[in-house]
């Protein structure tokens, strides 16, 4: 065996010039000194994480309280934090490229093409799979089981592998930066070009085995918050008396189950044409490239409403806490949810009216396509209904709910616009293209988790988060969208190809100017996201809400402590009407002690997760650089593992019914002592959590 | 509620109640919702061996291919195995003693291992006459399809085995009831795809 045999045998593809500092120090350009910046980042930062964590001692909570946890409201603190991780890369890369364009008019500008479409590959493969899917999982993970009056998810360890699964594939992406590169072929990662034939490096490889490890992670969460919802749900908890959050979480649940297979498959089949020599989707012998793109699109158009639905139900939950009203139209919101749901699956074809099918075809599709509108539209007028006549306070989640409500409405008219195949025809593979889907993304999806994130906040942590600060947040989120995507409008019509790394066009500097303080403006509205929740952490004893409703709210998760105990609910509620809780409040029938408690079971921790994730991702690493052992290796711990956690039987810890009592009499002395506060001071540090019976109960 | 009552779609369990309330019920459910999700994959790889059907580049096609012998004759092996897996499940069902489940379990398994050798026997002979997944988008259709059945069969007999081993170490506890509940939904189920793929693959290939 030769020396190269030998090498390629343990380290397969693995060269020294994978690592970005060789290049930089090869080629010492600009372009490859930000790259070796942004590999640096993940060194330094992943030295530095575990430095810290060493020093404050760290690890052992980290692992025994954290990672191995299965409590459900655990894990969906840890996919948020996922999100804001790999948010906050993301969202440097957006600016990074907006900046290249807005100086790189007839000029080289900072990076070099290859790099530049690194950029755009990876802001959009984070910006969806690693950042908007982890932070609704997280927020679905957190809420619903409160929501439904259930003490877990159906499967728990299912659960915990979900997120590991997620957070492996999200490594694999960060690993990309330090080691090797990433795949130049955009978000959805178009074979051939993503063939063997056109780019043999690992670029393609990373993009296909970070999304399939998300995609198999997000169908098993789906397959649990699905089983959870329909079997899980409190006496009395019936599917219409369901808060809206909840279906909006069946519906992307459903979708999840159903539309997350055809991307699986569609990066398996990718991955067997660059690592077997199959013919699925070359140029030759008899591949056919349009079956990745209908698979693709089978995914991702259910996609987009996997990610929208959840952010429809956190504004029907803020808009109605907020406006002291009951949801107007519930059923119709429902109908609505569900029809979105069924409507999602027959427009996949819109992503492509250009390539090639007839004009019949097309025209059905871009119906079809224009029918979402309408209950989308029957949505808005709902929201709109709910606030009408009713005490709206505009906190800053409501903020984001209204902001949300103007800037989706011309989202939505330009996807119209885009919906008719000739208008499509024009401006396709433009930026008017790339500012539409952040017109609905950012002000759809973003806004309802940010609103979402800050309406749970005070039940999640037991405190509320500061206000003013929340306020800066979101001037800078609505002024940062509107400078950064509007002009892109005027560019698309203007013809501006999207994804140019060069621009030849002076006319376009201005707005390109426009865009690129908008984009800056975006990365200081996350700067004081995180700068909010700092100062909210150090004025923690200010506002704590122990008592658990800080808004007056209607749903069963206000109705226990901020934060919630791990088994959820001392005894399991019982419901005989929709906003149950808060009709409890009119009638003072909240806040008592049960008859009786019993010993609660609750799932043990469990290293499974953990280590599926990782064995995941070793496995990944191992088949992205061609070294088999490796991944032979991690998929053989993988199944090893699962197959050995099937032999445990003491998968549950007892927790003693006086124990359960003693917590919820502590926390009933607490309600006991606690001064109400009518609606207009909730933002006051007097808000310890519990409102002022509405309308104030008259005296006898 | 007197009398056996029914709480999932399936073979429902008398006195297997060790289980907390409603567990198996959401483990069944979930598992059926983990096969719809998997009947979507096999869906669209039906949908893309139809796609690919005519693109053989050159290589050999369907008709030069395919014997329906060797396809009958896993055809049989695989149904037989899936009637065993039924009468293991009643021996759960209605037996004191675990005998009976653990013979047919044995059989099911010995089934489906034959028609796994049988199936590769297959594919080393179309190997041999120049077919592999590598000539065309034909033969990469096929490869996709009927190896990923082949693979779930595998694994089901790996499940098959693990869950011997467990009614050996646990006997028949509530845990090992549910598993072999879904085992015997997953079996079932491979038996339905391999339905598909007998007529959509061989049958069509071999006279339509």
């Amino acid at each position: 065996m030769s020396g190269d045999d030998l090498w390629y045998s343990l380290f397969g593809r693995l060269e020294a010039k994978a690592l970005p500092f060789v290049r930089a120090w090869e080629h010492p350009t600009l372009s490859e000194f930000i790259g070796a910046g942004a590999g640096a980042m993940v060194v330094v930062g992943g030295i530095a994480v575990v430095a810290l964590l060493s020093w404050l001692r760290w690890w052992r909570p980290l692992f025994l309280d954290w990672l191995t946890s299965l409590d459900h409201k655990k894990i969906g603190i840890m996919y948020v934090v996922l999100a804001a991780v790999m948010f906050t890369r993301a969202l440097i890369e957006a600016v990074l490229m907006r900046t290249q364009q807005s100086l790189a008019i007839n000029a080289p500008g900072i990076v070099a093409p290859e790099h530049f479409a690194q950029l755009f590959s990876t802001h959009g493969t984070i910006m969806i799979f690693f950042m908007a899917m982890p932070f609704l999982t997280g927020l679905i993970n957190y809420v619903v089981p409160l929501q439904i009056g259930a003490r877990d998810v159906a499967f728990p360890l299912l659960n915990s592998i979900s997120l590991m699964l997620t957070a492996g594939g999200a490594g694999l992406v960060m690993v990309s930066l330090a080691v090797g590169d990433f795949s130049t072929g955009g978000w959805s990662g178009y074979p051939p070009y993503t063939g063997k034939a056109f780019q043999p490096g690992v670029g393609p490889d990373y993009w296909i085995w970070a999304v399939t490890l998300s995609s198999l992670g997000t169908t098993l969460s789906g397959l649990n918050f699905a089983t959870t919802i329909y079997k899980k749900r409190c006496p009395g908890m019936h599917l219409m008396r369901m808060p809206l959050f909840c279906w909006t979480a069946l519906c992307t649940s459903v979708l999840m189950i159903f539309a997350m297979p055809p991307l699986t498959l569609a990066t398996a089949l990718l991955a067997l044409d660059r690592y077997a020599d199959f013919h699925f989707f070359t140029n030759d012998l008899g591949g056919n490239m349009m079956n990745y793109v209908n698979l693709f699109w089978l995914f991702g158009h259910p996609e987009v409403y996997i990610l929208i639905l959840p952010a429809f139900g956190v504004y029907s939950e803020v808009i109605s806490a907020f406006s002291s009203k009951e949801l107007y139209g519930y059923i119709s919101l429902v109908l609505a949810t569900m029809a979105i749901g069924v409507l999602s699956f027959t427009v996949w074809l819109h992503h492509f009216f250009t390539m090639g099918q007839s004009a019949d075809v097309n025209a059905v599709f871009g119906i079809a396509t224009m029918t979402i509108a309408v209950p989308t539209g029957v949505k808005i007028y709902d929201w709109i209904w709910t606030m009408f006549r009713g005490e709206v306070r505009f906190t800053t989640p409501m903020l984001f709910s209204l902001a949300f409500l103007v800037t989706f409405v011309l989202g939505g008219l330009s996807g119209i616009m885009l919906a008719v195949p000739p208008i499509d025809y024009v401006v396709h593979n433009t930026v008017f293209l790339v500012a539409h889907f952040h017109n609905v993304i950012i002000p759809g999806l973003l806004y309802g988790l940010i609103a979402g994130y800050m309406y749970w906040f005070p039940k999640i942590f037991g405190f509320r988060l500061n206000e003013r600060w929340g306020r800066i947040s979101f001037v800078c989120w609505v002024a940062g969208f509107y400078l950064a995507f509007m002009p892109l409008y005027v560019l698309g019509l203007g013809g501006m190809a999207r994804r140019s790394q060069a621009l030849f066009e002076p006319d376009y500097r201005p707005w390109l100017i426009v865009a690129v303080l908008g984009a800056f403006l975006l990365l200081a509205a996350l700067a004081t996201l995180f700068g909010q929740l700092v100062v909210s952490i150090r004025q923690r004893e200010h506002n704590r809400v122990p008592v658990g409703d800080p808004w007056d709210a209607r749903s069963l998760e206000w109705s226990i402590p901020a934060p919630p105990p791990e088994y959820n609910f001392a005894t399991i509620p019982h419901v005989d009407r929709r906003d149950v809780f808060y009709w409890r409040k009119a009638e003072e029938k909240t806040y008592r002690a049960a008859e009786r408690y019993d010993d609660i079971a609750v799932p043990k921790n469990s290293w499974i997760g953990p280590i599926v994730g990782f064995a995941g991702a070793v496995c990944a690493f191992g088949l992205v650089w061609h070294i088999w052992w490796m991944a032979i290796l991690g998929f053989l711990a993988g199944w090893t593992a699962v197959i050995a956690r099937s032999f445990v039987r003491d998968t549950h810890r007892i927790v003693p019914a006086a124990e359960v009592e003693a917590a919820e009499r502590r926390w009933l002395a607490q309600v006991a002592a606690a001064r109400p506060v009518p609606r207009r001071l909730e933002v006051n540090s007097d808000n310890v959590g519990l409102a002022e019976p509405f309308p104030a109960p008259v005296p006898a | 509620m007197s009398g056996p009552q029914l709480r999932h779609v399936g073979l429902n369990l008398t006195g297997a109640d060790t289980l907390e309330p409603g567990e198996a019920e959401s483990g069944l459910y979930g598992f059926w919702i983990f096969l719809m999700s998997d009947a979507v994959v096999f869906a669209l790889l039906f949908a893309i061996y139809g796609t690919q059907l005519a693109g053989t580049a050159g290589a050999p096609g369907p008709a030069a291919l395919f014997k329906l012998g060797p396809a009958f004759v896993e055809t049989l092996l695989l149904l037989t195995s899936s009637l065993t897996f039924g009468l293991a499940s009643i021996a759960m069902k209605y037996d004191r003693t675990c005998t009976g489940l653990v013979v047919w379990l044995c059989i099911t398994l010995a089934l489906g291992l034959a028609f796994l050798g049988f199936e590769l026997n297959d594919f080393a002979t179309m190997a041999a006459q120049g077919a592999t997944p590598d000539r065309s988008g034909f033969l990469s259709a096929f490869f996709a399809l009927v190896p990923t059945h082949g693979l779930h069969v595998t694994a089901g007999c790996l499940w098959i085995v693990v869950m011997l081993v467990q009614i050996a170490t646990f006997g028949l506890d509530a845990r090992v009831k549910l598993n072999l509940l879904r085992l015997g939904l997953f079996w079932h189920f491979l038996d339905i795809v391999w339905i598909g793929i007998f007529s959509v693959v061989y049958l069509q290939g071999t006279l339509g």
